[in-house]
């Protein structure tokens, strides 16, 4: 048997579904005999009747309708049918969701899935990476799952958090990744981990850019490179102190994104390596992102403008060189 | 002293009707609607808050702003005095007597408006952006519509928790009622077909812009169909015509109608907040009907009708003012938020903390 990441999404939510009654899903296309426009919830509305419930094209709407629930006992989960969308939600999600408790006391226990990143032939507005926006603002925890074990744990994990979570999951790896079961338990969410092992460079990635920096790793070392390739799993909070160590041991850091540069994930570990760990660095950090224009549609195009293992072994080697 | 419905109807049985309601009403006319005399002492209580809260932002005593509902005190009244304590109440910038009548005590009003570290908002937010959740008073944000889902959503979780009986009540402006928030919020209140009550008060101007670039739609209540909403507009200076109006539209939802959409029409008579002279409010339109004041509408019509004697609206009078100095001098007393004391913490789960140390 194997599961791929997206059935892992799946199965989470059945068994929160199963085990907690007050989980109910809310967005477009969730319901009904479809199962959402990837199927992350195929099947879940017969099983579960009135608890997976197809929503209007009301990104904000749905996002506080979750948040009156959320407040008065329920534990919603919201699918956006794709990331770029909930750009629509920003202000229940920013001002309503994310000062809550800060203002009231009352925490808002919501999680809002975002289909995240890019495939080819996707554009503009079906690709989009955005969790630096969510980690910009106070009052959110934003998960960045790699692997189809922690697809699973960190969205059981993100519905039992009594703060509203975003939940950024990456669509390339949706059939991409594979495992052999699902886990019992998993890493907790805030804490990094160490994906491969090495001496001579530090690459901090996470999401579906954690692939490409493995790739990279492997390559490298035919070259006779050791890196260490640091999977973050959740950008809010940010496990610097692991990255910290990493870089303890490699001297060298190249950080890899895929949201937009100004102001990304990738940002602000070099802005916090640099302040804690200056003396530790051999050369200066590094950073790649998605290239500063929106997504392009042609494939020929996107497969140049977000980081790529040629790209990223090609910044390795020069960091390296340095 | 006055009680709140909640209050009063947890402690006496009885929703709302203050002991002394019922003396100084004996032996006189009827009054145009049953909770005609309560709901002005409401009123009359969130004027008199309201008046000195702008004597105290005149004399540097509040920082930020002061937000006052001169004009909507009717409706206002009328969308809290029906509300039961599991109901869940959204109001907006203007409805400190509804506020009142749904249950928040006045101190919550003072410690919020003059930054006491011991009120609802602890000083992180201030003036009308306060709110208890767990008391079903929701914190409205500042961003209009938005709080329209978030009521459809607590009505979704009582549903699903098997209550009965519950409705919502969420408050908006004519200005409100033009973001995309608010439209996705009442189609989805439709499409989940909640005991929603939506009241909307036509005040005339957003700020400073009047109707006539606001909307251009022959009448606002059109809308309720189009939403699938059942639609009553009401003289907003008129609070006989509130309570009917309103007090209908409470009573439909919580048997099962549709969603309910009331459309008040009022001017508000102050600025937008208290730094605002209003200088744009024409001449034309304050001599509109519904320029009124209700407050002294209502007066009036207790007068003219003989509903209480004149010692006995003194007596009110002077019980707002003692509620009022009361939950003002308590608050003055009370120590404000300090930075260093502060819980710089925006999440609840506290090992989730990001540290940017």
């Amino acid at each position: 048997m194997s599961i791929t990441y997206l059935e892992a999404i799946r199965e989470a939510q059945a068994k929160l579904l199963r085990d907690d009654e007050r989980v109910f899903i809310y967005g477009q296309d969730v319901g009904g005999t479809f199962g959402g426009a990837f199927k992350a919830t195929k099947g879940l509305a017969k099983e579960f009747p009135g608890r997976v419930l197809n929503t209007p094209i009301s990104e904000d709407a749905m996002v506080g309708t979750a948040i009156g629930a959320a407040m008065h006992g329920m534990r919603p989960i919201v699918e956006m049918q794709f990331a770029d969308f909930s750009s629509t939600a920003l202000n229940q999600i920013l001002n309503n969701a994310g000062t809550h408790y800060w203002r009231t006391d009352v925490p808002i226990p919501i999680t809002v899935r975002l289909p995240s990143g890019g495939t080819k032939g996707s554009g503009p507005f079906h690709s989009q990476s955005m969790e630096s926006i969510y980690a910009h603002y106070p009052g959110l925890i934003v998960m960045t799952p790699a692997t189809v074990e922690d697809a699973y744990t960190m969205l059981i994990e993100a519905v039992a958090i009594d703060d509203p979570v975003i939940y950024c999951e990456h669509k390339y790896l949706y059939y991409h990744l594979k495992a052999e079961k699902l886990p019992t338990e998993g890493l907790p969410t805030g804490k990094a981990r160490i994906a491969r092992e090495g001496r001579d460079l530090t690459i901090a990635t996470y999401s579906a850019m954690l692939h490409e920096a493995l790739a990279v790793a492997e390559q490298l070392a035919s070259e006779g490179f050791e890196i260490e390739v640091v999977d973050l799993r959740s950008v809010k909070p940010l496990d610097t102190n692991t990255v910290l160590a990493s870089v303890a041991r490699t001297g060298r850091l190249l950080c890899v994104g895929e949201s937009f540069p100004w102001g990304s994930a990738t940002a602000e570990i070099i802005a916090r390596v640099t302040a804690e760990g200056f003396h530790l660095l051999d050369a200066a950090p590094q950073r790649m992102n998605a290239k500063d224009t929106p997504i392009p549609y042609h494939p020929n195009l996107w497969s140049v403008h977000r980081p790529n293992a040629k790209e990223i072994a090609r910044k390795a080697r020069a960091l390296l060189r340095e | 002293m006055l009680q709140t419905a909640q209050r009063t109807a947890k402690s006496k049985g009885k929703k709302g009707a203050p002991a002394s309601l019922g003396e100084a009403a004996a032996g006189k006319a009827a009054p145009p609607h049953d909770r005609f005399l309560e709901a002005f002492r409401w009123m009359l209580l969130a004027r008199t808050l309201e008046e000195k809260l702008v004597s105290l932002y005149r004399g540097g005593q509040i920082t930020g702003g002061v937000y006052i509902g001169k004009g909507q005190e009717a409706v206002s009244v009328a969308c809290g005095i029906f509300l039961e304590k599991g109901d869940i109440f959204a109001p907006l910038i203007r409805d400190q007597a509804g506020r009142s009548a749904f249950g928040e005590p006045l101190i919550d009003v003072t410690r919020t408006y003059l930054g006491s570290r011991l009120g609802p908002m602890r000083g992180r937010d201030g003036n009308i952006h306060r709110g208890r959740p767990r008391d079903n008073q929701l914190a409205m944000i500042s961003h209009l519509g938005a709080m329209v889902s978030v009521t459809v959503g607590a009505l979704m979780a009582k549903r699903f928790r098997g209550e009965k009986g519950f409705i919502g009540l969420s408050c908006i402006g004519e200005g409100g009622m033009q973001t995309g928030s608010f439209h996705e919020g009442m189609n989805i209140a439709a499409v989940e077909q909640v005991p929603l009550v939506v009241v909307a008060t036509n005040n005339h101007y957003a700020y400073s812009t009047p109707n006539d670039r606001e909307f251009a739609c022959h009448d606002l209540i059109d809308r309720a169909i189009g939403y699938g909403f059942e639609g009553y507009t009401v003289d907003g200076t008129d609070l006989a015509n509130c309570l009917d109006v309103i007090g209908g539209a409470v009573k439909r939802a919580r048997v099962g109608r549709p969603p309910q959409l009331v459309v008040a029409s009022i001017l508000r008579l102050s600025g937008h907040g208290e730094h605002d002279d209003a200088s744009y409010v024409t001449d034309e339109i304050k001599r509109e009907p519904f320029a009124r004041d209700c407050l002294k509408v209502t007066e009036h019509t207790i007068v003219d009708l003989k509903l209480v004697d004149t010692e006995t609206l003194a007596e009110w009078r002077r019980d707002a003012a003692t509620q009022v100095d009361v939950a003002i001098s308590t608050a003055q007393k009370e120590a404000a938020p300090e930075g260093d004391e502060e819980d710089w913490c925006a999440i609840s789960t506290r090992d989730l903390v990001d540290s940017l140390e």
